[in-house]
């Protein structure tokens, strides 16, 4: 046991269980009194003019509770771990239950996922069984970031839109469950804040939201120095970066100016945990499935709005 | 019989005093968050969200109302139990003023976030050196009345109180042991699952001690006072002492079942907590029981009925803890709601309702007079606070069996039949009932403090004549 790093800490700890015992046994036996002939007799002193006490012995079934918790627990000890580094009668740990429950689990509920596992995504989405299980997954494990309706939230992609960031394809979206995504724009605000307006100006006037037409045209510039290289020069993003297209009515943070000036000046840090290592493949397949199933029926976006 | 110089009054008048003030202040702050699980719309700012509020509630009635009971409560029993006046009125004062310090700092520093992140020890490290100090000054007038008590016995009330405040020096020494970084940030002395158990120690021990032991010895004062009978049993007060405060000791486990706790520890924490049933009940015992032969009191006196209905509420929650520190059970009860509604059961049920009778029957004594203003509001105050707490704590059981249930639930594939949230929403009227049990119980502390307003305005504060020790009456 890693915890007893040392012989001398075992003793310690079983020699302190075992006295605490006695002591809680010493308490009980050397207070047994009977009760006395002649009825009971207050005990003498007399405090603050009328404060006294009764000599009352101690009340037996009181008692016989004492005895009862005091007995289960040494029993317990014996059976469980606790009497320092003694492992208990029984053997008992608790990782040794967890291995065990998740191993019978695995017996119980591997078969039900792994009946998916061979089946293309495309037809696993189309069916209602695996539909309803790929729901309740869902809820328990994406639902926090992306809501209940998998519409997102502001920093939390839309997952029922035809709009991806790494792209839509059954694969795609299995590989972003798999590995998790670190999305990241860097910040520019060396470019200094009136150049900054000028590019948001641009980026606004692309989706055919009001700009200035004056700092748009000088914003152009700007995008196409510092923006193109990842967004495109048409700006209609890059699924291989996860770089958004800044064309369409779709916007992750927000499409008013002073929103879009904030993401330009102090970039974006994003990030979706990747969950091979916690759910496995059988599960993934089916989340990639639903959520395929999900944006499949979805009308595609409206370019501009 | 009585000799010219007086107890020490003003302190305890004092406390007695903030006890109902801070009573109200903290039981508000619990209102409030509550009110804010059920609308979140009331977390209007960052000072005022729940995270920060909700801290300023668990110290503020713990430690301020509870604090400031207990305080008044010792101080009154020790110097009339021990026949002589306070020890060191310089001493005493300074603990008036400095706990008060602790306080107004608390409800500055959490609201604005600095906390130590360990749970009813969140004060940061410049606070915890106030209560040090504090806390041994009140050491030193407490046991320096005992030391020169007029009578040989040291009665009953005054070894629980001795006992908490012994203890509860040495849990605020051990875990908020802690390495300053700046002055309003410091980090803890111990790691990881180290941390986590020298941090459950502190906290059911604070429960033990601050929570249980300080209030017995209120209990074993106020309460042969006020039924005007002698104790039921000495050799039980003696028993359950001696197994109460050495049991406590190693319970605090119980709180991190199925965490990375060696196994070890988590058994022997549980096996502890359930050894704790019958000292606790000891308690209960003696309460009631002292009560024999006197019940028809309870029908006119809603001080007595503030007491035993107190007695009820700690047998309830002392016996519902060792039964949650099982493991089995601790699966289902651990993160829901029903911790909070046993927390709520000892806290309301117990700890506020001793000390609401206690302070009722100080009161008048303190300014001359035989009872409070109206005897009527009191009883009034019993009901509201009654139907409070079972609102409360029946809401709270309610809930917390059904998140944990609803937690636990699985479909045929393995996969879980409710998401977090649905549980979160299931929750709602149950939260709702809450506020209006709280909301009750912080009325009944209104009524309190207008009682307690008609009670001593005008009067003079009086300082009774120490009274001279009675030959026993063997």
């Amino acid at each position: 046991m890693s915890d007893f790093v040392n012989g001398f800490w075992n003793m310690y700890v079983m020699v302190l269980v075992a006295l605490s015992l006695v002591y809680c046994l010493f308490v009980l036996m050397s207070n047994r009194t009977e009760k006395k002939v002649g009825g009971v007799q207050l005990h003498g002193n007399v405090w603050d003019e009328n404060i006294q006490e009764w000599n009352n012995p101690l009340p037996g079934w009181w008692m016989g509770l004492f005895w009862l918790t005091v007995l289960f627990g040494i029993a317990y000890l014996a059976m469980y771990p606790g009497f320092g580094s003694f492992k208990g009668a029984f053997g008992w740990t608790s990782l040794g239950q967890y291995e065990d429950e998740m191993k019978k689990a695995a017996e119980k509920y591997d078969p039900i996922f792994n009946k998916f596992l061979t089946q293309d995504i495309k037809v696993v989405a189309a069916d209602p069984e695996a539909k309803a299980m790929g729901e309740r997954l869902f809820q328990t494990y994406c639902s926090q970031c992306h809501g209940s309706d998998a519409k997102g939230a502001k920093g939390f992609p839309n997952l029922t839109d035809s709009d991806w960031l790494y792209g839509g394809e059954p694969e795609q979206i299995e590989t972003t469950i798999k590995g998790g995504r670190q999305g990241m724009m860097p910040p520019f605000a060396h470019l200094g804040a009136d150049t900054i307006k000028d590019a948001a100006n641009y980026v606004r006037s692309l989706s055919g939201m009001a700009a200035d037409s004056t700092r748009a045209q000088r914003g152009k510039e700007v995008f196409m120095a510092n923006c193109s290289p990842c967004h495109g020069q048409d700006a209609k993003g890059n699924t291989a970066i996860g770089a958004p297209n800044l064309s369409d009515s779709t916007w992750l943070y927000g499409s008013s100016e002073g929103t879009v000036t904030e993401t330009i000046t102090m970039g974006r840090q994003n990030r979706m945990p990747a969950f091979q290592e916690f759910l496995g493949d059988a599960k993934i397949h089916l989340l990639a499935a639903y959520i395929y199933g999900k944006s499949a029926g979805a009308a595609p976006k409206a370019e501009t709005k | 019989m009585s000799s010219q110089a007086t107890y020490n009054y003003k302190v305890v008048r004092q406390f007695a005093i903030m006890t109902v003030v801070w009573g109200i202040v903290g039981m508000l702050v619990g209102v409030i968050v509550a009110a804010q699980l059920v609308w979140p719309q009331l977390n209007v700012y960052e000072w005022l969200s729940y995270g920060r509020l909700r801290p300023l509630h668990t110290n503020a009635v713990i430690f301020a109302f509870g604090g400031c009971a207990l305080f008044a409560t010792s101080y009154y029993a020790v110097q009339r139990t021990c026949h002589t006046t306070l020890f060191s009125p310089a001493l005493a004062a300074f603990t008036f003023w400095g706990w008060q310090l602790v306080i107004v700092l608390a409800a500055v520093t959490l609201p604005l976030g600095y906390t130590s992140g360990k749970e009813y020890a969140e004060l940061e490290w410049p606070i915890d050196i106030l209560i040090t100090l504090v806390w041994v000054s009140y050491a030193i007038v407490f046991f320096g009345t005992v030391a020169t008590r007029k009578v040989t016995h040291i009665y009953v009330a005054n070894w629980f109180f001795g006992g908490f405040i012994l203890t509860v020096a040495l849990l605020h020494l051990v875990n908020s042991a802690e390495i300053p970084v700046t002055l309003w940030k410091s980090y803890s002395a111990y790691a990881g699952a180290q941390d986590a158990m020298v941090q459950w120690w502190y906290g059911h021990n604070a429960v033990g001690f601050f929570l249980t032991a300080g209030f017995l010895g209120m209990m074993y004062y106020f309460v042969p006072k006020q039924a005007e009978r002698p104790v039921y049993s000495y050799r039980l007060s003696v028993v359950h002492f001696w197994a109460l405060i050495f049991t406590y000791m190693w319970a605090g486990p119980h709180h991190l079942h199925y965490t990375a706790l060696p196994d070890w520890t988590q058994s022997v924490g549980m096996v502890f907590s359930l050894i704790l049933l019958s000292p606790s009940w000891g308690g209960m015992i003696n309460g009631i029981m002292t009560l024999s032969g006197a019940w028809h009191k309870l029908r006119t006196d809603p001080i007595l009925k503030f007491m035993i209905t107190s007695l009820s509420f700690y047998g309830m929650s002392t016996f519902e803890g060792p039964m949650m520190s099982v493991k089995t059970v601790n699966a289902l009860s651990h993160y829901t709601d029903w911790t909070v509604g046993h927390v709520h059961s000892g806290a309301l049920g117990w700890v506020a309702m001793i000390s609401i009778g206690s302070i009722y029957y100080l009161l008048p004594r303190l300014f001359g007079q035989k009872e409070m203003y109206s005897v009527k509001l009191i009883t009034a105050h019993f009901w509201i606070a009654t139907i409070g707490v079972v609102l409360y704590i029946a809401s709270m059981w309610i809930s917390g069996v059904m998140q944990g249930l609803m937690w636990r639930a699985t479909n045929a594939d393995g996969t879980l039949t409710y998401a977090f949230v649905e549980a979160v929403k299931a929750s709602y009227p149950f939260w709702t009932i809450r506020v209006i049990g709280g909301l009750m119980f912080l009325s009944g502390m209104l009524i309190m403090f207008y009682n307690m307003i008609k009670t001593i305005a005008g009067k003079k504060p009086y300082n009774a004549p120490v009274v001279a020790p009675m030959a026993a009456a063997a």
